[in-house]
């Protein structure tokens, strides 16, 4: 969204892109040969040609460009409601109905886009021009802009009246039809372009922002800041290309099961089966974690540290190794940097007498450069006073008990007893054979034949959906 | 003043200097790039999203919208004035707060469900309590002089703000106070993004700079160019290496912050509508971009092809957002309606 809002002549870019669109449908749909079929509309005893229904509408952009009817029913809606279609019965509903209701094309002349903006002398030019023909009984809301803009051109009133007698006597000359058809185009583009209160202003741009262009100044004190940054940015560590974009590949491919667009979930998303046995099956706390879960431990440390259950049995494998003080410490380091501002003092007090003083009972070896500067900090607490000491123990951890953990058995039963549950089967009918999947991969993953044996689906894959065709 | 003005132009130098060495280091670590590194990954085809749930229940536009950790409520803001806090499982409308500036932009849900934070062309956060019997105001942050484009919470206790008066601050939530004020975009911070770490977060700006900074030291760490108009969205690749931006100039970009530049470019001749919102799919491989022309596109973020469209609102799309467990993306648009889809 850009600032700068509609400028005279000039045109808001965001909603140009549509109108573009919605002209391009416009035009081949009013192709000679291609387009659509025109009806006449009978009015009394008045024949006005170049009528088509909605149905009509529906039909021939579903034919045209391979849609669904709801989609169809979409675009023509919008087609409507943006003024280059507008019905002929009820004009002030702007919707398209999908049956023998007429409507007609807007002519390009009263395309919005055309007369972009719709001018304060044109609507007061329409407005006198009905309000002469009506004899004053023009609808309430239209009457009170009447007034007002009769107040604020008012130094132009005598333009406006003499345009509108002079457009009102050439209408005169026209013949009835057209001059129907003239009547009806001029409304349907001031309903859309001035709408009715309470109606929807599809020309809407939205919140205004405030422009304000003197933010920053753009002076020596800034350049001395820029300069500072640029160093800053200049000496960070770059690492390859080829790395980096092989890491993204990788971590797509390791997380693809795991992620519920591209392959769906087990045993059902609860936003197409409304059963929220997966979301049970996956609270923080669990008697038995599912596979997946339990495989995300593998994926990284922190993947393991976010998961409560996960760190819990970290903890488990840890004491067992008499080195639960390290993941120990590191959780209380946690606390700290997110909890209270009040209870800081105290929390670091509580960290010095379990983990860092001479004797501790669960003491935490760090090397002693980071001992001698916590130590210090200490005299003085605050929210990352622990930061280096907490570091230096997250490392230590993540380098050797981390690979340690994921080879031990504790991890590879916790694994193997993970649930990997069953695909609610959701049957439509009792009698429909091919049963519905209510877990169904929406984003079709090309079946690759990696495993030999051209298992599609991969069989050494733990979690995924039954082998039975979960593309929909 | 020709003095000033002489020194002026010897720092502009500098900077320049300073500039283009940073371009070259980053084109030394170019050795390689995203089609050919993808060229390994399996073919998306065509994804096809259905419309699950539609969420009726706000009078106006709807701006922004943020789904809480537990990923089943969900909190939107209208320009009606309201927050609406969902249960998107059910449908039901969990809490309404009721806004003292309807003009309202962003809306955030904290990490622990008890709080939502809102703010706008009022340039305040205000921050609630929606666990309390009715929802209360926790705290007015009133500091910004501009609009308030985004918010994002670290925790109860800390919260993060993005303004159209060029600045980003970390607010203390206890005191109500500014602890750090981030200073460097020349255009309104439109969006902001913590990065899964909270070390560092990630600012996209008018100026069309993306900025990396660290929320500890309150320094900017890097400027990323590369786009020519306003940066309105912006997104951490789930791994916390990348981002990727959504902007005016119709196209969206990623960003690798460790070899530190661009790395794809996500656009297409026949898009030419501005990018208003973005978000990711678990696993990073879909991008879900909301445009000015009514549609949701999906980007194939490693091949950068467009894999697939949702298109069933009937006005811009302004948020986008795909919850903590992946479930599906919530689209909401200026046509009011909030739509669930997977």
């Amino acid at each position: 969204m850009t600032i700068n809002t509609m400028a005279k002549g000039g045109w808001h870019r965001d909603q140009m892109s549509c109108f573009r669109k919605m002209e391009k449908v416009i035009v081949a749909m009013q192709d000679p040969d291609m387009g659509m079929k025109m009806r006449n509309q009978r009015l009394l005893i008045t024949v006005i040609p170049h009528a088509m229904t909605g149905r009509d509408i529906i039909d021939w952009l579903m034919k045209k460009y391979n849609i669904c009817e709801e989609e169809s029913l979409h675009i023509s809606g919008l087609l409507v409601r943006y003024g280059y279609i507008y019905p002929l019965k009820e004009p002030r509903s702007l919707v398209l109905r999908p049956d023998e209701s007429p409507y007609r094309f807007q002519t390009p002349y009263f395309w919005t886009s055309t007369r972009w903006p719709a001018s304060e002398l044109d609507y007061a030019i329409y407005l006198a021009k009905k309000n002469i023909r009506k004899q004053g009984e023009l609808m309430e809301y239209e009457k009170e802009r009447y007034s007002v803009l009769h107040k604020r051109i008012n130094h132009t009133w005598d333009f406006v009246v003499m345009q509108a007698r002079e457009q009102l006597r050439a209408s005169k000359q026209r013949r009835k039809a057209d001059r129907i058809v003239l009547e009806c185009q001029e409304q349907a583009y001031w309903l859309i372009n001035r709408p009715p209160p309470g109606a929807r202003n599809v020309l809407d741009m939205g919140l205004e922002r405030p422009n304000n262009t003197a933010r920053v100044t753009l002076n020596s004190e800034h350049y001395k800041n820029e300069i500072d940054t640029c160093k800053r940015a200049l000496g960070r560590n770059r690492v390859k290309s080829s790395i980096c974009l092989e890491g993204f590949v990788k971590y797509s491919e390791q997380y693809q099961n795991h992620d519920p667009i591209m392959q769906g979930c087990l045993p059902s998303n609860p936003w197409i089966s409304d059963d929220s046995a997966h979301w049970t099956m996956n609270l923080e706390t669990v008697p038995t974690p599912t596979r997946l879960r339990v495989e995300r431990w593998s994926f990284s440390f922190m993947e393991l540290l976010n998961d409560e259950m996960g760190r819990r049995e970290f903890m488990t494998y840890l004491e067992k190794e008499f080195s639960g003080e390290n993941l120990g410490f590191w959780q209380a380091c946690e606390d700290i940097k997110h909890g209270e501002s009040s209870r800081i003092v105290e929390k670091v007090e509580e960290i010095y007498r379990n983990f860092l003083a001479p004797g501790a009972p669960r003491w935490v070896n760090i090397d002693s450069k980071t001992m001698d500067k916590t130590l210090s900090g200490i005299r003085h607490p605050h929210r990352f006073v622990m930061e280096d000491a907490q570091m230096h123990i997250y490392f230590l951890i993540k380098k050797d008990s981390y690979p340690r953990y994921l080879k031990s058995d504790l991890y590879k039963n916790m694994l193997a007893k993970g649930i990997v549950p069953q695909e609610t089967k959701k049957s439509v009918f009792p009698f429909m054979r091919r049963q519905r999947h209510s877990s169904p991969s929406p984003a079709q993953v090309a079946t690759q034949a990696t495993e030999e044996g051209g298992n599609a689906k991969g069989a050494g894959q733990a979690g995924t959906n039954s082998a039975a065709g979960s593309n929909v | 003043m020709a003095a000033d003005k002489a020194e002026m132009d010897v720092l502009k130098k500098e900077c320049d200097g300073l500039r283009t060495q940073i371009e070259a280091a980053r084109k030394g670590v170019n050795d390689g790039n995203m089609s050919s590194a993808a060229g390994s990954a399996t073919d998306v085809g065509r994804v096809q999203l259905k419309l699950r749930k539609s969420l009726k229940g706000h009078l106006a536009k709807i701006y922004s919208m943020h789904w809480a950790s537990d990923s089943r409520s969900m909190v939107s803001a209208s320009q009606d004035g309201k927050l609406l806090v969902w249960d998107t499982h059910t449908g039901n409308k969990l809490v309404a707060v009721p806004l003292k500036s309807a003009w309202v932009m962003s809306v955030a849900f904290a990490p622990s469900g008890n709080l939502v934070a809102s703010g706008g062309l009022d340039n305040m956060c205000t921050v609630y309590n929606i666990k309390a019997a009715s929802p209360k105001t926790l705290r007015e942050l009133d500091a910004h002089t501009g609009y308030l484009s985004c918010c994002r919470f670290l925790s109860d206790t800390e919260i993060m703000t993005a303004s159209g008066d060029t600045t980003c601050c970390l607010w203390d939530l206890e005191t109500g106070k500014q602890k750090i004020i981030f200073t460097n975009h020349i255009g309104d911070c439109m969006s902001l993004a913590l990065s899964p770490d909270e070390n560092t977060f990630i600012s996209g700006a008018c100026d069309s700079l993306a900025k990396l900074w660290d929320l500890r030291e309150g320094t900017c760490k890097q400027t990323f160019s590369g786009h020519t108009s306003d940066i309105n969205a912006i997104q951490f690749f789930p791994n916390g290496n990348a981002f990727v931006t959504g902007s005016d100039d119709c196209s969206c970009k990623m960003y690798d912050l460790r070899s530190d530049q661009e790395v794809i470019t996500y656009q297409d001749a026949s898009l030419n509508a501005g990018v208003t919102s973005l978000t990711l799919s678990n696993s990073g491989r879909l991008i879900f971009a909301g445009y000015d022309d009514f549609n949701c596109h999906i980007w194939d973020s490693l091949k950068g092809e467009k894999v697939g469209v949702l298109s069933g609102h009937d006005n811009r799309v302004s948020c986008t957002g795909v919850p903590a467990d992946g479930m599906g993306v919530c689209t909401g648009s200026w046509d009011s309606f909030l739509k669930l889809w997977n």
